[in-house]
């Protein structure tokens, strides 16, 4: 069993009567006008809302849906990408005691039917034309569904729907109202009690249908609150809002830790700006998906592999002193005065440079969670400087529960429990865990919950221990664990992360559950690889034409060759093919949050898989492909099974 | 890359081929060419053609390749002078103008061939499209005062809402070379409207697009053509059938330097001679790549 230690962190009481918004109303009533709450930038500007301003526009979203028909209890379905107003909605739908159901902004119509339809959503606000275009093509479907709310003019000019309401009527009516009856809604928020349900977050679901988790204010407060115990934000403090809102991760700073802290969340201008908006910002916060990380190391990759002899070779250098004093911080050893003085220099030469560039040059604590992030990616950010830490838990316990101290951060385990969290391993190794944040269940799904929830024990169905020092190491999904030829249970997913660490390889597929031997569905990255080729004028037409290239498996055979080294024989990668396609969340092969969906994608390419295993060499693929367009276009090939050397 | 917003074609719940009844309701005419005819040694490019562009429409000119379709916007804009023929444009005779003259007087286009300086940022190039708007002197900008600075914000707000309209944000500090080329299209576009333009000539502005970037492009020109905020005038010459079938108030057929047939696309579509004019394949006419 491991327990959380209490750190200095002085944070906000939360008595069972608090709530997000009255959170919001204290800080917004602190601050005033006198501090920025956040700012996003548009027409090329950064542009500031503080909390009273904040804290206005929710006063009047708020009051505008209840006098379009919110009632307390009723669920709220947003979809849309990060901006203030999609908070300003999601607090009002709080204030007025509603419930907020996220939707990813990239959900097909058919996952945006199934979750406003399971929720009962009354009211869903869109951003734009294209969330709206998804709504009306649901609406017939969804008959609880009363309003749709929309934000964004840019394209809805002929659009005259009788559901449509835009935002800025809808504050106009809360403005109305707020002036006829100044008290309202204050009476609104006072109402409200933390034990109600304030999010439905609808699981990624790796395995089955999405599941919607719901958690009240107290479990979204207390989390924030004992991850602040661990490692207080600043008020000072910047933090980048841009992954979605749909993600626990991004709630749980945007919403609880925002609140307690008061730091300032920026919103980026397009989707396609994010890593500009970031270097603008530098944010001392940053949380993100284990996916984003491993993003960040590919582009330095790539760009490191298009510059110049010198300036390849000063790269090498630092990152080999970079690696040689993080592993020397892993291991809790004293640094040697020359190394120490080699460091410097390359953190003046080199890293300074790169941390600006990745707009990681402020920033203090860096989480990474969602999924196990390959030790070395990690290792990486850790080399040029970046105070990156693991976080582990699961949307069911508001989405932290373990996370790396300062100075304390081992490469293998993802840390320790936060305050007022007890971590521990039940008989068959699954973890377990208990905390304030943990869930009220699953809505509408009682069985599913009371299988997650016993005797008040999340379960997590993954597979993990606790180490000497406290420490949870957290294995793989249960259900994802492998059986090695030689008895050994494995993980896929470390194998993969491991595969990832390459530029060329995009996503793979690790199989080998009582096999013979390890193999693996490779998708190359298309951009890399084809730049690749394109410089040793190797030419192709398509992904497909790429990816059966002999110098493109040469290359692949490499990579692997690499991810291979220091395994475990019966570990080790046997043989691989390079699929025709990149892995896809609109094909349901990975999960929003860019999870593979294991066994699906292992269903979806058994006779590829069989072929992994066969004497043939090759497999041929009759199949098709749609495009984002809708286009879909039919695939003949011949997929080639690479045997891997060793060497 | 995910579509950002819908297909064009959604662009109204009921379809877009209704828009061409309002065409009736668009009277007011903002530029009338009239027996323009136009040879270049023995090639007769141009024989007499007469075009009128009602305010607030979306104008197409179509017609085989050769059939003067370019020419006839380049003596609207003025680069060439034709032998004969008027132009009149707000109800003033600008037959005499040269180019840069009709531009300050609102008429703006875009390129089949891209005319952006490859070397420059996109923000740049929008930038160079304003200079007409640009009141301050040499020195007075050279030293950034007062009067300079503010009007270099006004300018520079102005360019900010066409970003924001072709949803360029993520390249405005991008050299224009490096840029792919459907990309360097919309720049061009956004260079056209940086004039505030009450004429936009477009030329091709779909050629060599793939299918996703045609249909980014028509509703951009929809946008343009008609969000309160822009409201501009178009004529487009273009070759994707289906693009102009789509969003065309007017089609105007050129055949051999002659305008052979006017009229809805609906009346286009039917038009016997029309269809004769491409090879004397009817299909040639509904070449699209949808």
């Amino acid at each position: 069993m491991s327990r959380g230690g209490n750190g200095g962190f002085e944070p906000p009481q939360i008595t069972e009567d608090l709530t997000i918004p009255k959170l919001l109303l204290r800080t917004a009533g602190r601050y005033g006008d006198r501090k920025v709450a956040m700012r996003e930038k548009e027409f090329g500007v950064w542009r500031p809302i503080t909390w009273r301003e904040y804290a206005e526009h929710v006063r009047h979203v708020a009051l505008g849906l209840e006098a379009v028909g919110l009632e307390r209890g009723d669920k709220v379905a947003l979809i849309g990408h990060n901006r203030p107003e999609g908070l300003w909605a999601e607090m009002a739908t709080f204030a007025a005691g509603g419930v907020a159901v996220w939707l990813f902004q990239d959900c097909l119509i058919d996952e945006v039917h199934y979750i406003v339809d399971h929720s009962d959503a009354k009211i869903l606000i869109a951003e734009g034309q294209e969330e709206v275009d998804k709504a009306l093509a649901i609406k017939d479907r969804c008959p609880k569904l009363s309003r749709i709310i929309w934000d964004d003019a840019k394209g809805m000019r002929r659009y005259d729907d009788p559901l449509l309401l835009r935002l800025t009527e809808v504050e106009a009516r809360g403005r109305e109202i707020a002036q006829r009856e100044p008290g309202r809604f204050e009476t609104m928020v006072a109402n409200g009690h933390g034990d109600e349900i304030a999010l439905i977050l609808y699981t990624s679901g790796t395995t089955d249908v999405p599941k919607g988790a719901m958690l009240t204010h107290t479990n979204m407060l207390a989390m924030g609150r004992n991850l602040m115990r661990v490692d207080p934000c600043k008020e000072s403090d910047d933090f980048v809002s841009f992954l979605p809102f749909a993600w626990i991760g991004e709630q749980m700073m945007s919403l609880s830790c925002g609140l307690m802290a008061g730091f300032t969340i920026n919103f980026p201008e397009e989707p396609e700006t994010v890593k500009q908006n970031l270097r603008e910002i530098a944010p001392q916060v940053i949380f993100a998906s284990a996916r984003l990380y491993e993003e960040i190391v590919r582009a330095v990759q790539v760009r490191y592999l298009d510059s110049t002899r010198l300036k390849r070779k000063t790269y090498e250098a630092a990152i080999r002193i970079g690696t040689r004093l993080a592993n020397l911080k892993f291991a809790k050893q004293p640094v040697p005065l020359r190394l120490r003085f080699l460091g410097t220099a390359a953190d003046w030469l080199v890293f300074r440079k790169l941390r600006d560039h990745l707009g990681l040059s402020r920033v203090r604590n860096a989480y990474t969670g969602g999924a196990l992030i390959g030790p070395d990616h990690f290792r990486f950010f850790h080399a040029i400087g970046v105070n990156l830490k693991q976080i582990y838990g699961q949307t069911e316990i508001a989405g932290i529960s373990v996370v790396h101290r300062r100075d304390d951060i081992k490469v293998d385990t993802v840390g320790q429990p936060i305050p007022e969290t007890e971590v521990g391993i039940s008989p068959d190794g699954e973890i377990i865990s208990r905390s304030p944040s943990v869930f009220k269940g699953y809505y509408k799904q009682p069985e599913e919950t009371a299988r997650a929830l016993r005797d008040g024990w999340l379960h997590s169905g993954d597979t993990g221990l606790i180490d000497e020092d406290g420490h949870l190491v957290f294995f793989d999904r249960t259900k994802d664990i492998v059986v090695l030829a030689d008895g050994s249970r494995f993980s896929p997913m470390y194998l993969e992360g491991r595969l990832r660490f390459s530029p060329f390889i995009k996503d793979a597929l690790v199989v080998g559950d009582r096999r013979p031997f390890v193999t693996a569905i490779v998708c190359i990255d298309a951009t890399v690889v084809g730049k690749w080729a394109e410089e040793r004028a190797i030419a192709y037409t398509s992904y497909q034409e790429l990816c059966q290239k002999p110098e493109v498996h040469r290359l692949v055979e490499e990579a692997v060759r690499q991810a291979n080294r220091g395994l475990p024989k019966a570990a080790r990668i046997r043989r691989f093919l390079n699929l025709f396609k990149e892995f896809d969340a609109d094909d349901d092969e990975l999960t929003r949050t860019r999870k593979l969906r294991r066994a699906f994608v292992e269903e979806r390419y058994r006779q590829i898989v069989e072929a992994l295993y066969g004497e043939a060499g090759s497999v041929h693929v009759d199949t098709a492909i749609t495009y984002e367009d809708g286009r879909s276009v039919p695939i003949k090939i011949d997929l080639k099974v690479v045997d891997v050397a060793e060497t | 890359m995910r579509r950002k917003r819908a297909g064009y074609e959604n662009a109204s719940p009921q379809g877009r081929r209704k828009s061409a009844r309002r065409a009736a309701a668009l009277k007011d005419p903002l530029l009338s060419v009239d027996g323009l005819y136009m040879t270049f040694g023995g090639v007769r490019a141009l024989q007499g053609v007469s075009l009128e562009v009602k305010r607030g429409e979306i104008c197409s000119v179509i017609g085989p390749n050769g059939a003067g379709k370019t020419v006839l916007l380049n003596c609207i804009n003025g680069l060439y002078r034709p032998q004969q023929g008027r132009t009149v444009f707000k109800g003033r005779e600008i037959s005499r103008l040269r180019p840069h003259r009709r531009a300050a007087l609102g008429i703006s286009r875009t390129f089949q061939k891209i005319e952006l300086f490859s070397g420059m940022t996109v923000l740049d190039n929008i930038r160079l499209g304003r200079h007409l708007h640009t009141r301050t002197g040499l020195l007075t900008g050279a030293a950034y005062l007062g009067p300079a600075a503010r009007e270099e914000i006004q300018h520079r707000a102005f360019i900010e809402e066409i970003i924001d309209l072709l949803e360029i944000q993520h390249i405005r500090d991008t050299i224009v070379g490096m840029l792919p080329y459907g990309l360097q299209k919309r720049v061009e576009l956004a260079r056209a409207l940086a004039l505030e333009p009450t004429l936009l000539l477009l030329d091709e502005p779909m050629a060599g697009l793939n299918l996703e970037e045609t249909e980014d492009m028509a509703r951009f020109i929809l946008d343009v053509n008609e969000e309160e905020r822009w409201k501009v005038t178009c004529v487009l010459v273009e070759h994707d059938m289906g693009v102009v079938m789509d969003i065309s108030h007017r089609v105007a057929v050129l055949n051999f330097g002659e305008k052979i047939a006017e009229g809805t696309p609906q009346e286009i579509q039917s038009n016997p001679e029309v269809a004769n004019a491409y090879l004397g394949e009817s299909e040639g006419l509904y070449v699209s790549r949808r």
